[in-house]
């Protein structure tokens, strides 16, 4: 059966200073399927999207919609156009109510240009009970999870009725239930005709909910197939453009003794009684499920929470932690899930962000040492592979692959000897994500220690040598690498077992 | 290739350049406008006018460097001079009159950043109360009264070695005191980074209070000299000096460049902006620009500046939208907000 094609875009091209963003991009979707973008940060999937949402204008090309040539100007116009999109920055005020949300930019107006706030109310509960969502409509967003505004915003762009959505990254803050809820809506949409457009990094949910799937990859269309075509490595390998062998590249390494050791740590954050221990040349993992109070433990042993009680041992000498500071004296760096807010300091070039722990490096004998710090920086990022015009590059126009690789790098040089990765590789591309696990390996090589957090079970089970998992903030089990099996780790993360 | 060197040097030139390019464009003007302008006596004039302003501009630009302000530098000079003023007339020492000026400008400063960085209270807010509290003191301590005949004090605002007035030294010096801090060493690197994005500053070890607290008390050092100098070229003690000159101190920093949304500024740029603003105001007195005017043209400046330093600032990050797909920092919210999402 031939489908009729909704959307068509022909030989859109966009360049940023600097960049081509879009070369002459051609790219059909048809009627009531599901066409995956996939390719990695920067590969211009985002951009495209951003064009049709009439948020970017393109220098070049052409857009048609049911074979009729469109201009979109503005995100406005897409939405008369039957066009949504769900972004991946989540843009919601937390101090607004679910129902000014669900109608912001759409209120529905009475005579006087005032909101009629009955009709609101009405088509909010409306649109809650249909899709079973149990908050009421006066909710503050503030008090929802990430997870909940997530369906929501999913639930907003469904309320325009578009014929086209576009949903970019819409899995990677829910959680695995919702996601499956997310396909079923889709699904649904599809049957309606609706066509989606979706962009994702998790390749094994593109490969269940796909129709087609298009790979970009430096601002080029690369290939466009069905899913039937295609599989897994393929796309890897398309994406990236070359062939990883080894997705994980653990290395057998020598333990040695206990480096560092948490005994009955509680803290503000509401974990209590954490225990757990690191060998040197040990790579441990936390798993649990969103809110199980992994950042917690690993902010607080940062010093970046208060701890209320427990102790912490260095190398078997007990340790004070009221400091960041202080931490990271005791040789201990971590590396925030929320790389924007506490990893980098955007308008500053990569060059300043590398050095921003190692300033004793930069400033000494009363003056800037220019020259060290760039032989430190450019050592580092060749080290680390950073891909970035110029050390004065301001980093916030790095790809997040690169921003994390900076840093990273930014740790690095203070040469610690534990390092926590909380969520090293959310939101990176597959290319710098096996770099960042070659990275980890490396470290363990030399004797240090990795404590990774993590959602990704997989990721986990390829690169630790134990697995702690928490749940509603204790340590509910702990599996050497022999006895991982997703289904057992989200026995103990679900708190399904008793042991 | 070459090419697209040749453009990424020209953006970096503009970039950190343009602000001087600016300067010499109106220095050019203003010398053909009206010959009286390029005489040595009007030049020094204007330095030796711009002194006292500038140096609050550069404490000005150390703390919006780190994303915050401060408000109360007119009635803190205020307070300073006459305190510095009274104490060299009880003395007749130069020391004693400046440690005790400067201390005065560090004690309130310390006050501010107690309220800034120990109670978390906005900088606006902070220092928009000791804008009120100095100047009540100020005016109490003199019980009203102008503080006269200084004597041999207004050597440090009237006198000069050579032909180069004292205030434009004290300008000199302090510019270099602003540019050596920003550019070499780490506490100047950690204004950046405090004012870039503060909690990413705490997560990368620098100890935030320190930073507030000293940047704070360098523009206490700044302010008290800064009232020494003024109240020793008025030759009086004026508790009701110095009024708003915190706003001339915050438009020179801000022509120069340094932004609002903090992590950037410097030296040199804060430098530019006084002499842009001062300048200005020379070339239209000396073409008698009605007054009233001036203020309307002075307002137009500052709207002009911001407009530019908030646009180049969307064009940088225009620029790079395309290349950003980062869905790494999406606001999971801190802990407490996140309860378990499922059962």
């Amino acid at each position: 059966m031939e489908q009729e094609i909704k959307l068509r875009v022909s030989q859109i091209e966009k360049s940023f200073p600097g960049v081509k963003a879009l070369d002459k991009i051609d790219f059909t979707v048809k009627k009531g399927s599901v066409h995956v973008l996939c390719g990695e940060n920067g590969a211009g999937k985002s951009t495209l999207m951003k064009i049709i949402n009439g948020i970017h204008q393109p220098d070049g090309g052409q857009i048609f919609i049911d074979e009729q040539p469109v201009r979109i100007g503005n995100p406005i116009q897409a939405r008369n156009l039957g066009i949504s999109m769900i972004f991946q920055e989540l843009n919601v005020v937390p101090e607004m109510t679910v129902e000014e949300n669900l109608f912001l930019g759409n209120l529905p107006g009475k005579r006087f240009g005032n909101v009629d706030w009955k009709e609101v109310r009405r088509r909010t509960t409306e649109l809650l009970k249909a899709e079973n969502l149990p908050y009421s409509p006066t909710t503050l967003l503030k008090d929802l999870t990430v997870s909940d505004i997530q369906m929501l915003e999913i639930m907003k762009a469904i309320s325009y009725k578009s014929d086209i959505i576009i949903m970019d990254e819409p899995t990677s803050a829910i959680t695995h239930e919702e996601v499956e809820k997310l396909f079923i809506k889709i699904r649904e949409l599809k049957a309606r005709g609706v066509c989606i457009i979706y962009i994702s990094h998790k390749l094994d949910e593109i490969f269940q909910i796909a129709d087609e799937i298009t790979v970009f990859r430096d601002g080029t269309v690369v290939e466009s197939h069905p899913k039937e075509e295609l599989d897994i490595e393929t796309v890897i390998s398309l994406m990236v453009g070359r062939k990883l062998t080894n997705t994980y590249p653990k290395e057998a390494v020598e333990i040695g003794d206990t480096l560092l050791k948490v005994e009955k740590l509680c803290g503000a954050g509401g974990y209590k009684d954490v225990s757990f221990y690191v060998r040197k040349g040990e790579m441990i993992g936390f798993a649990g499920l969103v809110g199980a109070g992994r950042t917690e433990v690993m902010r607080s042993l940062f010093g970046l929470d208060p701890i209320l009680s427990g102790q912490v041992y260095m190398k078997g000498q007990e340790v004070n932690i009221r400091s960041v500071e202080q931490s990271i004296r005791n040789g201990m760096v971590m590396l925030s899930e929320d790389r924007r807010r506490y990893g980098i300091i955007p308008m500053r070039s990569v060059r300043e962000n590398t050095t921003l722990s190692s300033l004793q490096k930069v400033f000494f004998r009363f003056r800037y040492q220019r020259k060290n710090e760039h032989s430190l920086v450019s050592e580092m990022f060749s080290k680390m592979r950073v891909k970035t015009p110029s050390m004065e590059t301001v980093i916030a126009s790095l790809s997040g692959g690169n921003q994390q690789k900076v840093v990273l790098a930014k740790w690095m040089l203070l040469n610690p000897d534990v390092l926590i990765l909380d969520e090293p590789t959310r939101g990176i591309d597959v290319g710098a994500k096996y770099e960042i696990y070659k990275l980890m390996t490396e470290l363990v090589k030399e004797g240090k220690v990795v404590i990774m957090v993590s959602s990704e079970l997989p990721e986990l089970i390829g690169m630790c040598d134990r697995i702690y998992v928490m749940a509603k903030g204790t340590i509910t089990g702990e599996l050497s690498r022999q006895e991982f099996t997703q289904e057992q780790i989200m026995k103990y993360a679900t708190g399904t077992t008793t042991s | 290739m070459k090419e697209i060197n040749w453009s990424q040097f020209w953006s970096t030139f503009k970039k950190t350049y343009s602000i001087y390019l600016v300067l010499l464009a109106l220095f050019i003007v203003c010398s053909f406008a009206n010959p009286n302008f390029l005489s040595v006596n009007n030049l020094t004039n204007i330095s030796t006018q711009l002194a006292v302003t500038t140096i609050l501009a550069f404490g000005q630009t150390l703390l919006i460097i780190s994303g915050m302000l401060d408000l109360s530098q007119g009635s803190v000079l205020a307070l300073s001079g006459v305190f510095a003023v009274s104490a060299y007339k009880a003395t007749g020492s130069f020391t004693v009159a400046i440690i005790t000026g400067i201390m005065t400008g560090i004690v309130c400063n310390i006050l501010n950043a107690v309220m800034v960085s120990t109670f978390k209270t906005p900088p606006f807010i902070a220092t928009l109360a000791m804008l009120t509290m100095a100047r009540g003191v100020a005016l109490l301590f003199t019980k009203g009264q102008n503080i006269l005949q200084l004597g041999d004090f207004t050597v440090l605002g009237q006198g000069s070695i050579g032909f180069v007035p004292i205030p434009v030294i004290f300008l000199i010096i302090f510019a270099v005191i602003t540019w050596y801090i920003l550019r070499h060493t780490k506490f100047g690197r950690s204004l950046f980074a405090v004012g870039g994005n503060e909690e990413a500053a705490v997560a990368s070890g620098i100890n935030v209070h320190k930073v507030k607290y000293t940047a704070f008390i360098i523009n206490g050092i700044f302010v008290g000299m800064a009232g020494i100098l003024f109240m020793s070229r008025v030759n009086a003690g004026l508790p009701n000096g110095a009024i708003n000159y915190e706003f001339t101190a915050l438009t020179a920093a801000i022509i120069g460049g340094t932004s609002f949304s903090g992590g950037i500024g410097s030296a040199g740029g804060t430098l530019a902006g006084a002499f842009i603003v001062g300048f200005l105001d020379n070339i239209m007195n000396l073409t008698n620009v009605d007054s009233y005017m001036q203020q309307i043209i002075r307002g137009a400046i500052i709207a002009l500046a911001v407009i530019y330093d908030i646009r180049s600032k969307n064009r940088r990050t225009k620029s790079t939208l395309g290349r950003i797909e980062d869905k790494g920092s999406r606001r999971k919210g801190k802990g407490k907000g996140i309860t378990e999402s499922h059962k």
